[in-house]
């Protein structure tokens, strides 16, 4: 009986979450009246804006990846090798960008950086791109720092640290060929996570004025019926093929196993 | 001035001195244990020798340089470390190599010396696996590969075989001490286990709350220890009080027998009481050759431990051990038998408090 309970609440849970997926995907396919086709994601994939939005988008991840890796790596690294005390108020500040709305942060970033501040970064297009790109790091700080701590407590950093210094290695070659290795996946995850934060963000690109993937979906969607569905079918696809990627690069790294 | 000098280390955490005035030299190719209980400050000494620690006063000189001020990764050290410390995302040869390619040594000279070092392990066909797919005993073996690599001034042991089983450790430590013999590096090893310390080393450190208690050979250690903490610590110790009749003459009686020490001198003035010790195998059951005292005796346990049978018997109130070597023809007497003890005066340890 207690079987048949837990089956029947998890089918309940599957068609909670799968239905409207496999609703939004059939509505997505039915662009041509009475036949299903792929008509909207060639639309979607024709329209010249889905490129440009899609590879701003994509770049400005990259960026916010490698400046967030170099930002939590080294300093969640520190923290636990030399001011553990200190984790619990890291912890909190990480936290901070999950209970301010996006929209507060944006316009601190506007009155701060605006072209009459002493960094008047919203002055130019490169300038508002590094600031959007600040804004992406705030937003997925919470995953990324997460992600890496929780890899960087899968091994014991303290003795790795010391027998590395033991050998001859400075900081950086600790950090860079021991430390960064061995937290990668961890690393990939939270990048992963970062991607897709980036991919979809509307508000922060909206309210700076760039020319971002969010805005652009937001846009298809006011003004088109089958489109938008396509798109966040695609968007789905990126999310799900990434976290494929995790999967697929914790199999092929022959020492992840070992914790496993 | 000797290889390695270590003169009057100190080191505080906040209000507590863990380690107190620590002076000694050690020879260059020389095997030194330090053994304590745990927080006698063994293990800071040891990390203040390696930089992991800065002294809060004192100085480390190595082959005559200061290298007090220096980061570990200036002071040319190697170390081993309880936890193994092998770099998971690196096969056995990128381990042991690690070292080397730090210092700039060239490709095919690396791949030479890894070669080198895994032979001089016995694990020469293992370059290529990662740690985790090794024993407990072979990632300590490319450990000390490892922390040989790149030819260190020093060789530090941090308990390098707390992590492994019995077997294992014995013949891991003997293969430790060959290496080191071999390459005839200074070793600092760091132990709790006596066994092990007296087994290896040429001389031992006896710690205790953060003072070098006694330093000599193992020997020497064991026969003559000063202090009644090192008596304590090393090997099996039987104490027994006894009054002083005649200080000048080294004159004692012991339940009420008469014994005159053959070493040692008694500072305490006659009718005191003075704490005498005498290890497990100096006691001999029965009236024994060459023994001058003898004592009646109850015998109270009674233990079986294969070529030794170690007795309990009580003698003058106090409970004392003795050790008898097993013998076919002998069994050993039940427990609450009478039986008689006999020693020789020359086994007996005064203790100084």
């Amino acid at each position: 009986m207690t079987r048949f309970l837990a089956w029947t609440a998890f089918l309940l849970g599957v068609l909670y979450f799968i239905l409207p997926l496999i609703g939004m995907t059939e509505f997505s396919l039915k662009m041509r009246r009475g036949e299903y086709s792929f008509d909207a994601y060639r639309a979607v994939f024709g329209d010249p804006r889905f490129w440009e939005t899609f590879s701003y988008s994509l770049t400005l991840a990259a960026a916010t990846i490698i400046f967030g890796v170099l930002l939590v790596v080294p300093t969640a690294y520190w923290v636990r090798l030399k001011l553990p005390q200190a984790r619990p108020i890291i912890e909190f500040i990480t936290l901070l960008p999950l209970v301010i709305p996006a929209i507060v942060i944006v316009f601190g970033y506007i009155r701060l950086y605006n072209t009459s501040s002493i960094l008047p970064l919203t002055g130019s297009a490169l300038g508002t791109d590094i600031l959007l790109t600040m804004g992406y790091a705030t937003l997925a700080l919470p995953y990324m720092y997460r992600a890496v701590d929780t890899g960087l407590r899968t091994i014991d950093v303290a003795t790795l640290t010391e027998a590395a210094q033991s050998l001859g290695a400075g900081w950086f070659t600790i950090l860079a060929r021991i430390i960064l290795p061995n937290v990668l996946v961890a690393v990939l995850s939270g990048a992963f996570l970062t991607l897709a934060i980036v991919i979809g963000e509307f508000t922060m690109a909206a309210l700076l004025n760039r020319p971002a993937f969010g805005p652009f979906m937001q846009l298809l969607g006011a003004n088109r019926a089958y489109e938008p569905p396509a798109l966040a079918v695609i968007a789905f696809a990126i999310t799900w093929g990434c976290m494929g990627l995790i999967q697929l690069v914790t199999r092929f790294s022959k020492h992840e196993r070992a914790k496993v | 001035m000797a290889f390695l000098e270590l003169s009057n280390l100190e080191k505080v955490f906040g209000t507590n001195r863990v380690v107190t005035d620590f002076t000694m030299g050690i020879e260059k190719g020389e095997f030194v244990s330090l053994l304590g209980p745990s927080g006698c400050g063994k293990t800071t000494v040891l990390r203040m020798v390696a930089g992991f620690e800065t002294p809060t006063s004192g100085a480390i000189r190595i082959d005559g340089q200061d290298v007090t001020g220096q980061r570990t990764n200036q002071r040319a050290i190697g170390m081993m470390f309880q936890a193994y410390a092998l770099f998971p995302n690196m096969t056995v040869a990128d381990n042991v190599g690690f070292g080397l390619k730090v210092k700039g040594v060239p490709r095919e000279e690396r791949k030479d010396r890894v070669a080198e070092m895994l032979r001089l392990i016995g694990l020469p066909d293992l370059g290529s696996r990662f740690p985790f797919q090794l024993s407990g005993g072979q990632q300590q073996r490319v450990a000390l590969a490892r922390a040989l690599a790149p030819r260190p001034r020093v060789l530090l042991l941090d308990e390098p075989l707390s992590a492994l089983d019995a077997k294992v450790r014995v013949s891991l430590r003997n293969e430790i001490r060959d290496i080191q013999r071999e390459l005839g590096i200074t070793a600092i090893f760091v132990t709790h286990d006596q066994e092990e310390a007296m087994s290896i080393s040429d001389r031992i450190v006896v710690m205790n709350g953060g003072i070098a208690e006694q330093v000599g050979a193992p020997f020497e250690i064991y026969n003559n220890p000063r202090t009644r903490f090192v008596a304590g610590f090393v090997g099996t110790l039987n104490m027994l009080s006894a009054t002083v009749e005649d200080p000048a003459e080294r004159m004692l009686t012991l339940a009420g027998q008469r014994v005159v020490l053959a070493r040692g001198e008694i500072a305490t003035p006659r009718g005191e009481t003075v704490t005498l010790a005498l290890r497990p195998e100096a006691i001999h059951l029965g009236r024994a050759e060459g023994c001058e005292v003898a004592l009646p005796a109850t015998v109270e346990e009674v233990h079986f431990l294969g070529s030794v049978i170690r007795i309990r018997a009580r003698v003058a109130g106090t409970v004392v051990a003795l050790d008898t070597f097993n013998r076919p023809d002998q069994p050993p007497p039940p427990p609450g038998s009478a039986a008689e003890i006999s020693f020789a005066a020359r086994d007996v340890i005064l203790l100084a408090d």
